[in-house]
């Protein structure tokens, strides 16, 4: 069994540091077991296709299953071996029936975070013109409605955040406005939660439909204002 | 009911009277029948009201039928595109250097394009009679506007048979002296007029997706407008090199089989070096389409916002991860065929190389860890509350295309080193100047490196359209110096390097067989998937902005069900290159070859990429 400790070692490490390592770096979280899976499938396979990179490395990383498998030369391995014969596949049924039976929780997420504007606002530009006047205002405005919810640092972290799953938007990060266009944060804010389209159900949104107490206007200061704010440029293509 | 009786009645006197035959002829009745269905106009929409707009057939659908038999007809297409570009290639290189094995093989690929070719022309009728009989409306409009292109069309496709037809036939009686000049134009006229065969038809359908339209003008001038759309270019230089990729990893993957089935020395040296051959080429389109999808999509979003977000943040967002882990797994499947080359084919060179090949690997596997990091992970409602968000705030920003486009250079560095050291292996250099080139090459790689990354990461701090137009752009022009200055500077260097360790072909072990066939595969279902992604991405419109989809069928289907018709489509296209593939060596069997003499066999010959040209003489 000499040539398969390495790999077992490294995939319960592997597994170690994925579930309890990595959440534990500061500004980390726990990872979903979709992720942990997908690592350790990679893990799995790079082992594979190393040890199977020559015939001796194949023969010394293969022989022991296959002995085992077969029975041939184990001495006192048998009674292991009839027990993984029995709890493979009492451990495939109960996985099986694990992901298949009647559950009370809710299911998991795939939600779209990012679902397609119609098509009415995808050629909008801002209209208002980015000056420190207009962008102080929009920030004004961002203080009054927004930042309650997405932070008075633009990072998502308001003091009504907590309250909220998914927790609201943090501008700051690269990742999510700054990927965007002006015209889709003018639909976002404009139509709110109830606006999104079908497409990126299941939709849980808590952002208001700003059209009914905002005008135009002062939505596009706001998008100023939020770009300034979060240190962040919209996406443009000049 | 009296009529159907009589009718089971017929059948069944007629299935007595031709005896054993029943069982062909129920079947070639049911075929019939079914084929028929849409003859008697089942479900047509419109009839009433004004001209027919649809027709549907039960139980498929019209939308899945013309799905698939669109999705098999490119893929054949694909394939009869891709195989004469590298067998021109092969015979040209025979022809200049003198390698009548590589002549061999262009013939051996170009026996299989004849019938490839037939069966691609037979898709493309059916699809045509499939979309006129199932979207009489969409099809009117599209005539009305490519009219002129259409006859275009039917005049390349008769240009292009006859060529084949000359280049096929014409291969043995013009193999010497002028005729051979004149044998190798044709291979190239055929290529001339399979691009613009390609082309052509690009501009229909990338018309629907990024539609030009202008009201005055002549039918011709309209013609032209909707043929130069914003995504017309993209897609051509995309699908060109993806044809090139397919045709590569199919020819492998025909090598990979006939290696595990055939017994002779002989037989299993040619084989082997056919897999590498088909392998090569693959490898070297593969390397630059992540460039020209990157390339696409980036028309796609400065055409039009919401298909771009449709594509990359919307809905088929997803389906962007399964690309990754198919382009992941024939990156890793290309690698692991070069590294088993090493091994197999140049004894001793394993324990050289297996630290090298140790580091490419992890590198490789974090490269593709990193492109398969979606960026809104799938979790639990209590994983999600964890994490505070569907993004994790310290892997989220895995998850866009900073981080993406550079794990694909990287990997792409990577694919092409381990080439290099393939080529290397089993060779010591005795230029004067081997340690500084060696040491240069080491350099532009590291500093190359270290400079892509460094441009993904700045990448997260500046505007969307630096990194997109600059950024991105300078990690593959990096990508590019390094491919231009290592493959000279190697070249240089094995020209005059002594050969410790001849290669031997036909001792690859049968895995070697099987990851080409998976290589192959892993092609067939990426370019499934591309297809559903290209067509999703226009949603409820057949012609974007401009017509929209008022079938039953206005709806994009989920990614579940849609990879259920890829996994058909791709297991028929592999059954149909099957049955090619038999049909055009059926009758090698039967012939009393006389066989390749030694000297013609591949037999301790470096490959066609390794070596100089004195070691292979």
């Amino acid at each position: 069994m000499g040539a398969l400790g390495t790999p077992i070692i490294l995939m319960v490490a592997m597994y170690a540091f994925l579930k309890f390592g990595l959440p534990n770096i500061p500004g980390s979280a726990p990872l979903p077991s979709s992720l942990i899976f997908l690592y350790l499938l990679l893990t799995a396979g790079g082992i594979f296709m190393f040890k199977t990179l020559s015939g001796e490395s194949k023969d010394a990383f293969w022989g022991p299953i296959q002995r085992f498998l077969t029975g041939e030369n184990i001495g006192g391995l048998q009674a292991l071996r009839y027990g993984v014969f029995i709890l493979f596949p009492l451990l495939v049924g109960w996985q099986t029936y694990g992901s298949t039976a009647v559950s009370d929780l809710p299911p998991t997420e795939s939600r779209t975070i990012h679902p397609a504007p119609p098509g009415e606002y995808t050629g909008l530009s801002n209209p208002v013109p980015k000056t420190p006047e207009n962008i102080m205002q929009g920030k004004g405005f961002y203080a009054a409605y927004c930042s309650p919810c997405h932070g008075g640092n633009f990072d998502g972290k308001g003091p009504a955040a907590r309250g909220f799953i998914p927790a609201p938007a943090n501008f700051a990060d690269p990742t999510t406005i700054a990927m965007l266009q002006e015209s889709y944060l003018f639909w976002r804010i404009k139509k709110g939660g109830v606006g999104l389209p079908i497409e990126g159900a299941p939709w849980k949104s808590a952002m208001p439909r700003w059209e009914v107490e905002l005008p135009d206007e002062w939505i596009w200061k706001i998008i100023l204002g939020e770009y300034d704010g979060a240190h962040q440029s919209p996406r443009t293509w000049e | 009911m009296r009529v159907i009786q009589q009718g089971v009645s017929i059948v069944q006197r007629a299935l007595r009277a031709v005896g054993s035959h029943g069982e062909w002829l129920a079947g070639l009745l049911l075929m019939a029948g079914w084929l028929a269905l849409p003859s008697v106009g089942i479900a047509a929409e419109g009839t009433t009201a004004g001209p027919t707009e649809y027709r549907d057939i039960p139980y498929v659908g019209s939308r899945n039928l013309v799905w698939i038999v669109a999705q098999l007809h490119l893929l054949l297409a694909g394939f009869v595109l891709g195989v004469p570009i590298f067998a021109w290639l092969c015979e040209v290189i025979a022809w200049r250097g003198g390698e009548k094995r590589y002549d061999k093989l262009a013939k051996e690929f170009t026996k299989l394009l004849t019938s490839a070719y037939a069966t691609t022309a037979l898709f493309g009728g059916i699809l045509l009679f499939l979309l006129v009989a199932f979207y009489p409306k969409l099809m009117n409009y599209l005539t009305d506007v490519f009219f002129p292109s259409f006859l275009l069309y039917c005049f390349l496709f008769l240009l292009e048979t006859a060529t084949l037809y000359l280049y096929w036939y014409g291969w043995d009686a013009m193999q010497h002296g002028r005729k051979k000049t004149l044998h190798v134009f044709l291979g190239f006229l055929l290529n001339f007029f399979a691009l613009f065969i390609m082309i052509v038809p690009n501009a229909w359908a990338t018309f629907q997706s990024s539609p030009v339209v202008i009201a005055d003008g002549t039918a011709l001038e309209r013609a032209w407008a909707a043929t130069w759309n914003p995504t017309w270019w993209p897609i051509n230089i995309h699908r060109l090199i993806a044809n090139v990729v397919l045709g590569g990893y199919i020819c492998g993957a025909y090598a990979g089989v006939r290696y595990l089935s055939v017994k002779s020395p002989e037989d299993r040296e040619h084989y082997d070096w056919m897999g590498y051959v088909g392998n090569f080429i693959g490898v070297f389109g593969l390397l630059a389409l992540p460039f020209a999808g990157y390339w696409l999509m980036r028309e796609i979003y400065q055409y039009n916002q919401q298909m771009g977000i449709t594509l990359m943040g919307g809905f088929l967002s997803w389906l962007f991860i399964i690309q990754a882990m198919l382009i992941g797994v024939l990156f890793l499947g290309s690698n692991y065929y070069f590294w088993l080359g090493i091994t197999y084919r140049i004894p001793g060179s394993e324990g050289k190389y297996r630290r090298a090949m140790l580091m490419m690997l992890v590198s490789l596997l974090l490269c593709l860890a990193v492109w398969m990091t979606p960026h809104s992970l799938v979790a639990s409602i209590e994983e999600a509350q964890k994490m505070g968000g569907a993004h994790h705030p310290l892997l989220g920003v895995l998850g866009v295309m900073s981080a993406k486009m550079t794990v694909s250079n990287l990997m792409i560095l990577i694919t092409f080193m381990s080439f290099v050291m393939y080529w290397r292996a089993g060779k010591q250099d005795t230029a004067g100047w081997a340690k500084l080139g060696k040491a240069v090459m080491g350099a532009v790689l590291v500093l190359a490196s270290i400079a892509v990354i460094v441009l993904g990461v700045w990448g997260y701090f500046v505007p969307a359209i630096v990194r997109i137009n600059y950024f991105s752009t300078s990690q593959v022009l990096i990508v590019i110096f390094v491919i231009l200055t290592i493959t000279p500077l190697t070249a240089l260097l094995l020209k005059s390097a002594k050969t410790t360790t001849e290669m031997v072909w036909g001792s690859m072990p049968p895995r070697a067989g099987y990851s080409l066939v998976l290589n192959a595969v892993m092609v067939i279902l990426l370019m499934t998937l591309m297809g559903y992604a290209r067509s999703s991405s226009r949603v409820h419109w057949h012609v974007y902005g401009v017509m929209r989809d008022t079938s039953p069928y206005a709806y994009s289907p989920a990614l579940g069900s849609a990879s259920l018709i890829m996994a058909f489509c791709t297991f028929s296209f592999c059954l149909l290159v099957a049955f090619i593939f038999w049909v055009a060596t059926m009758g090698d069997k039967y012939k009393v070859a006389p066989g390749p003499g030694k000297g013609e066999l591949p037999h301790g010959i470096p490959a066609m990429a390794g070596g100089a040209p004195e070691e292979r003489s």
